[in-house]
């Protein structure tokens, strides 16, 4: 049987300066009617770029140089204009990793999904916007009839990504493309669309090609992966096979990623506190507090580790910390002493004290400083270091974080990502802080450089015996790192402790639910998790009636739709 | 208040405030004017007594204040006073001339902003083609000359070489519509000439940064027509800046044509202006003067509202 999907040592060039450097490497691809194909690899690897060559498409500033992509039985590189953009969206769909940003903003979501039918004149708009309704209550999207007359901000980050799986699914196509669809989301969020998405396949039996760097979103949809590294395939095989048995190296790389465990150091059973927010409340304007009556204490040597969905003001916990938000009410106490509200109060030593690093290193390095400025400057702010004695502690600095000395004189556009953030981490030390606030500082990096950042970070701890207040969202990080844990939802601490305590059963509702989302290296671990939910809800009301309503969390009520 | 009609309102009490220190400026720059007023009307002959009643006539011997007051309120009632060199009411003077500027500026725009939108669609759509290249340099070479010289180019060719148009668009309320576009074609490709770089370079600049956008990607992966990534998902997303740049050259078109009006001998507001500014007849230069700036906040207002209207996240909240 020949496959719908025939790939043949596909060449993708992308223009670097003046050159035409090959971004992927001759990769063979094939998908069958029906199954779903993952991709995995880290950013640069070509997995996005091979995903939209599939369609024959490619983004500005690259070509396919050579290859075959054969999609039921034509060659889409020889293919004219029209017959690609027959073939586009009607036979070949594309959901992207941002919803948010690939909805266009000035029209409602509606329009958006039945212009692909009727543009290539297969349906009338009744036609259309009936089938729309229809998919919308397949993929459980609230009140079908009418959510496509909303504009694409006027609803929630998961909702907007299942909207988006519906104009994919508008033609009925043949093979959808998923481009890290979920990699955005929250955990909880993500458990919503990737159902939607398996639901969909299966009971369309499209086929897929879902593109991601998580693994283990991975394995919960496809029944294939490949392991796609620097443009070249290193290793493909069935889905349950390579868990159970990897065959190369990297491979074993990614799967062991998440492993990292670490006992709660001894000093968090101490009583030595460093930091202590007490009843703080806070909101931006005149609107709604985002946080509310929260108390934290950060003892010294330890990591706090904040964690929680988008929007449950983990991050301003941390902006009123450094005073950048003064709060409304309550009162921060660092090493005994309260420090001013405001940043603008706060003497030298108090912010020399206290350091921040930031989610995306990229930002948060000036690109048109070398390193040797972005960490002179706080050499020479806080201690007054100039010259020769200022370079040799940039280079002990360097050391510390694992980075060569030469780099002293590059700028943050010739590092890589996790080099970036390593600067970031150098610039904190260079004050010799007493606590560092990690705002999400893995969050932007690819999973095996988020570790050894991680492992860096924990380094320096046992070194120079800093505490950290980590704000993140990803639960294996914290698992990973943290002493304590606090878990926050909608402004409100919902539950906080030692890590061990706050990570054995039974927890709090909302940590139950966030724990249960994260995705595990095992293809059925997505089915048993629904199946449980499933019938945990038919305990609750065993009438089969309306069930008492739950409690509290939002996100979880969505389940029992 | 839906926070959609908060912004326009506070729009609007911003422009009511542009006004008012607009008419403060307009009033004690000509208070600054060298000289008495009353001494340089009447001539360095006329007697204390006549210089004195004139003075208590315009009310100049009341202070600055007093006199700005009154001079505004009775500016908003509509009675803009009499005119120094032929004691006619100003009201009378300026209403028919202002009709005219409107009319030949509302039919240049009427060509100049379809045609230009038009060319920068067209402009972003060919991107860097030989057309695109060919607009962008012929608008360029336009904007590049005064318009004055664009003005007598256009008479010498059109009008004195081949006799087509008349080169003096003299217009009155008897002729009928097709007869005063025929007169004012001249003066209409002129201004036409001037402004359509602006708003077609604006077009084209903001479709070509709205087509990096993730959102026309995914359009062009829904197998969508160029034209219609183009007009329907790339254009609505760059309104704003085009309706800004729009309400500018609109602005420029009715308070800009100063010039314009004079090379064709055009019976509009800026000839009356340039006309009393030589015979200082200040009352005159004074309600023009705040006549053309409440047309330019006018239009400035109307163009922030509309921006602000065509943003759907301000549009349809939440």
């Amino acid at each position: 049987m020949s496959h719908l999907l025939e790939m043949k040592n596909v060449v993708i060039e992308g223009l670097s300066g003046r050159r035409w450097q090959p971004i992927v490497k001759g990769v063979d691809l094939h998908l069958n009617r029906g199954e779903v194909l993952g991709l995995i690899g880290e950013s640069g690897a070509g997995k996005s770029t091979l995903g939209l060559a599939s369609m024959a498409y490619t983004r500005g500033g690259c070509r396919i140089a050579s290859g075959s992509i054969v999609f039921d039985g034509k060659d889409l590189t020889k293919a004219s204009r029209s017959e690609l953009r027959n073939i586009r969206g009607v036979r070949i769909a594309y959901v992207a990793q941002s919803a948010a940003a690939s909805f266009n903003p000035a029209h409602t979501l509606l329009k958006q999904c039945v212009e692909v039918p009727v543009q290539h004149g297969l349906m009338s708009y009744q036609e259309a916007a009936e089938k729309a309704v229809d998919t919308y209550r397949r993929l459980l999207l609230p009140d079908p009839e009418n959510i496509g007359y909303r504009y694409p901000h006027q609803v929630s980050g998961g909702q907007l990504q299942r909207a988006m799986v519906a104009m994919a699914m508008a033609c009925q196509p043949d093979i959808i493309v998923f481009d890290e669809p979920t990699t955005a989301l929250d955990v909880t969020t993500q458990i919503e669309v990737l159902t939607a998405i398996k639901e969909i396949t299966r009971q369309f039996r499209t086929a897929a090609i879902y593109i991601s760097h998580d693994l283990a979103v991975v394995a919960q949809l496809a029944d294939r992966i490949m392991v796609l590294r620097d443009g070249e395939l290193v290793e493909e095989g069935e889905t349950r096979q390579m868990l159970a048995n990897p065959q190369e190296e990297y491979t074993r790389a990614l799967l062991s990623v998440r492993k990292t465990r670490r006992p709660s150091n001894a000093h968090a059973l101490k009583d030595d506190v460093l930091l202590e927010v007490r009843g703080v409340s806070a909101s931006y304007g005149q609107g709604v507090e985002v946080l509310q009556d929260i108390n934290v204490k950060v003892k010294r040597k330890t990591t706090v580790a904040v964690v929680g969905e988008s929007g449950s003001g983990k991050s301003t916990l941390a902006r009123v910390v450094t005073g950048l938000l003064p709060p409304l009410k309550g009162t921060i106490v660092f090493d005994g002493e309260e420090l001013p509200a405001d940043l603008k109060a706060r003497d030298r030593e108090s912010l020399r004290r206290l350091q921040m690093i930031y989610q995306m290193p990229d930002t948060a390095l000036n690109p048109r400083q070398k390193l040797r400025t972005v960490l002179g400057r706080p050499l020479e702010f806080y201690f007054g270091m100039k010259g020769k004695e200022q370079e040799d502690r940039i280079i002990e600095l360097l050391d510390m974080v694992e980075l060569p000395p030469e780099y002293i004189d590059r700028y943050p556009t010739e590092l890589s990502g996790g080099e970036k953030q390593r600067v970031c981490i150098a610039r904190a030390l260079a004050a010799q802080p007493d606590l560092v606030i990690c705002d999400e500082v893995t969050s932007a990096l690819d999973p095996l450089v988020a570790e050894g950042v991680l492992e860096l970070l924990q380094k320096l701890q046992d070194r120079f015996g800093m505490s950290y207040l980590f704000i993140t969202h990803d639960l294996a990080t914290v698992k990973a790192i943290a002493d304590e844990i606090v878990v926050m939802w909608q402004g409100r601490i919902v539950e906080q402790g030692v890590k061990e305590e706050v990570l054995t059963p039974p927890h709090h509702e909302y940590t139950e639910l966030l724990l249960s989302s994260v995705p595990e290296m095992d293809p059925d671990w997505l089915d048993n998790l629904l199946a449980r939910r499933a019938r945990k809800r038919a305990r609750r009301r065993p009438d089969g009636g309306p069930g008492r309503p739950m409690r509290q969390p939002a996100p979880a009520a969505s389940y029992n739709r | 208040m839906s926070p959609l009609k908060e912004l326009i309102f506070k729009r609007i009490a911003f422009g009511a405030l542009t006004l008012a220190v607009i008419s403060v400026l307009i009033f004690v720059g000509v208070e600054l004017l060298p000289g008495d007023l009353a001494e340089a009307v009447l001539g360095q002959n006329a007697t204390p007594e006549t210089v004195a009643a004139f003075r208590k006539e315009l009310k100049l011997d009341l202070p600055a204040h007093e006199r700005y007051l009154a001079w505004l309120s009775d500016f908003v009632r509509g009675d803009f006073g009499n005119s120094l060199s032929n004691g006619r009411p100003i009201a009378g003077l300026i209403g028919w001339r202002f009709a005219n500027s409107l009319f030949l500026a509302a039919t240049a725009a009427a060509v100049a902003v379809p045609l230009s939108i038009l060319l920068g669609i067209l402009a972003a759509l060919y991107r860097n083609s030989l057309f695109d290249r060919t607009i962008s340099m012929v608008t360029l070479t336009m904007i590049s000359f005064p318009e004055f010289f664009i003005a007598y180019i256009l008479i010498a060719i059109l009008s004195a070489e081949l006799g087509l148009f008349p080169s003096i668009s003299n217009i009155n309320d008897q002729m009928p519509l097709w007869e005063k576009l025929y007169a004012v074609f001249l003066p209409c490709a002129t201004l036409t000439m001037v402004v359509t770089a602006h708003m077609m370079r604006q077009t084209r600049a903001s479709i070509i940064n709205i087509l990096g956008a993730p959102f026309i990607e995914m359009a062009k992966l829904k197998g969508l027509k160029r034209l219609r990534v183009v007009v329907v998902h790339a254009f609505p997303n760059a309104l704003s800046p085009v309706i800004n740049v729009v309400a500018l050259n609109l602005a420029y078109l009715v308070v800009g044509v100063v010039i314009v009006e004079v090379v064709f001998v055009y019976p509009g507001l800026g000839q009356l202006l340039v006309d009393s500014v030589s015979k200082r007849d200040i009352p005159v230069v004074q309600a023009a003067g705040l006549i053309f700036a409440t047309t330019y906040v006018l239009l400035n207002l109307l163009a922030d509202v509309l921006a602000i209207i065509s943003n759907p996240r301000l549009r349809n909240p939440k």
